[in-house]
């Protein structure tokens, strides 16, 4: 498949591009933030609790007068780093457990959907407040708990779509090819699963930062020092009945990419299966003579 | 180069599926296996690829010139596949991969078998499809399977499977998923490309009226036992077996509904 294609594909449908779009503010606002915010993310002062916003406090500020728009840009790091190790782990995790579920003799596959099973019984949310609870909150238990979370979702889903493309007719006709046994897995049958995996692993990044933001919300998460969007929550939570517009930018920030990753994931499904992929009219759709 | 399979048996599972076949196919020569759904036709093709199901178990021999098949592992089986043993399969709209382009489907054996790189494999992929006849050649290749027609599609497979110059052919019925008119013109192709190269031919249907476009002689099988060997012309104006009486009659039928 050519890149060039691939890439417009999923950038030129408007979804993707939102996705694509709110993703790499956000990815520039997690590089930057730790090197610059325009003012101490930290900084309080009780002076300026609760100020509207204004060109100094884009976003106000909070009840100990923090700059709200630092806090946020500066939490985006966190988030990013949530995101992206809570999905490798899921990623990882999930494609492992699939395809040891699904290409290998029975007596092993059978025994690692028993696997599957029995971990995606453990809810994710448990796991994490549990582990906390034994080795104190972390980013590092977010990620672990998220990531083996997920990524057992992930397996269990891809283990029934590798079996039936690994039983369909161009995976016997490669393997006829001469395309050895390891080979027919890493390029035909993986990449005719991987629109499922885009759209799983879009959902575990997503439910990710939803599950670090509640963490943090209900104090397992992210350290006192680490700034996050559901702690900055939780804080603000406490004055919703007085000033109940505070609460909208972390909120909106929650909200925003984990819609952008839910519609990227969407959009790269669609770009990978060059049946759905929008295309220019080819001589074959002309009517009239065909040779 | 030669094919002889002598008293094979495949079990799948315990229960029997060919029992005692032999057959002989010698260099260049062309033979047509005919039978019922489930005689053990695509079975037999599949033991020749050593692709047979996991539950499998085979007995017997099966030697392309010297190399004996029977009990070769996979890894020594894979390097024979494509490069001298080529295969068409019966439905061009599965057979496909549907997310890689027709270039780099056509040119996947030499990639394997030769490790080319990409500019030269797209170059032979597009002479290849020039050569089956794919309308404008060089841009056919980048496009995707469900972008052409069942006729194309094959002639994309038997591109495929002639590409690194096999000296045998297995097809699996190779025109039955297509209609009549367009089945026509693939057999003559078929026909024409196997002549040209002198590649061994083994082909697999059900159906008399196309085995006789393509090959003279032909075994049929039944439940997995061969009962009759002979030239087609023999088979279809004098068939000793009723098996093959059943499947004259049953090609008859379908002669007379089709013209």
């Amino acid at each position: 498949m050519r890149r060039g294609s691939w890439l417009r594909a999923v950038v030129g449908s408007p979804t993707g591009a939102f996705g694509v779009g709110w993703l790499a503010l956000v990815a520039v606002a997690a590089v930057a933030s730790p090197f610059w915010t325009p003012l101490d993310p930290f900084a309080t002062d009780p002076y300026a609790a609760w100020a509207p916003p204004s060109t100094e406090h884009l976003f106000g500020t909070d009840s100990v007068g923090r700059d709200v728009f630092s806090y946020v840009a500066r939490a985006s790091t966190t988030t990013a780093l949530v995101a992206l190790a809570s999905g490798a782990t899921a990623l990882v995790v999930g494609v492992l457990l699939a395809v040891l579920g699904s290409l290998t003799p029975r007596w092993a596959r059978d025994s690692v959907a028993v696997l599957i099973d029995v971990l995606v019984a453990f809810p994710t949310i448990l796991i994490a407040m549990a582990l906390a609870a034994a080795f104190g909150g972390s980013l590092g238990v977010v990620v672990i708990a998220a990531g083996t979370g997920y990524g057992v979702n992930i397996a269990r889903v891809s283990r029934a779509e590798i079996r039936r493309v690994g039983r369909e007719d161009y995976v016997l006709a490669a393997r006829a090819a001469g395309v050895g046994a390891l080979g027919v897995v890493t390029r035909h049958v993986l990449p005719n699963v991987a629109p499922l995996f885009a759209v799983q692993l879009s959902l575990a990044m997503a439910t990710s930062i939803l599950a670090e933001a509640g963490l943090s919300f209900l104090g397992y998460g992210a350290s006192a020092e680490t700034a996050s969007w559901g702690r900055l929550l939780s804080d603000l939570q406490k004055f919703i009945g007085v000033h109940p517009w505070s609460i909208v930018w972390p909120g909106a920030a929650i909200t925003l990419t984990v819609l952008a990753f839910n519609l990227l994931g969407d959009a790269v499904r669609d770009a990978g299966d060059p049946r759905l992929r929008p295309r220019a009219a080819t001589p074959a759709d002309r009517p009239g003579v065909v040779s | 180069m030669s094919l002889s399979i002598d008293d094979l048996h495949v079990d799948l599972g315990g229960r029997p599926v060919i029992e005692g076949v032999s057959l002989s196919i010698g260099d260049g020569e062309r033979l047509g296996l005919i039978g019922e759904s489930g005689s053990g036709k695509s079975m037999t093709l599949l033991a020749v690829l050593g692709l047979l199901p996991d539950a499998a178990t085979v007995r017997g021999s099966i030697r392309l010139d010297d190399r004996e098949l029977v009990g070769l592992s996979d890894r020594d089986h894979a390097p024979l596949r494509g490069a001298e043993i080529g295969v068409v399969f019966q439905d061009p709209r599965t057979s496909l991969d549907p997310i890689r382009t027709i270039g780099s489907q056509i040119a996947e054996p030499l990639r394997l078998h030769e490790g080319i790189g990409r500019r030269e494999a797209r170059a032979r992929a597009i002479e290849a499809a020039a050569e089956v006849g794919l309308p404008d050649p060089a841009g056919i290749v980048d496009r995707y399977p469900h972008q052409l027609s069942g006729g194309q599609r094959q002639r994309v497979v038997i591109a495929t499977a002639l590409i690194a110059r096999p000296r045998l052919l297995l097809a699996d019925e190779p025109t039955t998923a297509l209609d009549v008119s367009t089945q026509a013109e693939v057999l003559d192709l078929f026909r024409r490309l196997v002549d040209e190269r002198g590649t061994s031919l083994l082909f697999v249907t059900h159906d008399l009226a196309v085995l006789r476009r393509v090959v003279d002689h032909a075994a049929v099988l039944s439940a997995g036992r061969l009962v009759e060997q002979g030239p087609v012309r023999e088979l279809l104006t004098r068939p000793a077996h009723p098996v093959t009486r059943g499947l004259v009659a049953a090609s008859e039928a379908t002669t007379w509904r089709t013209t």
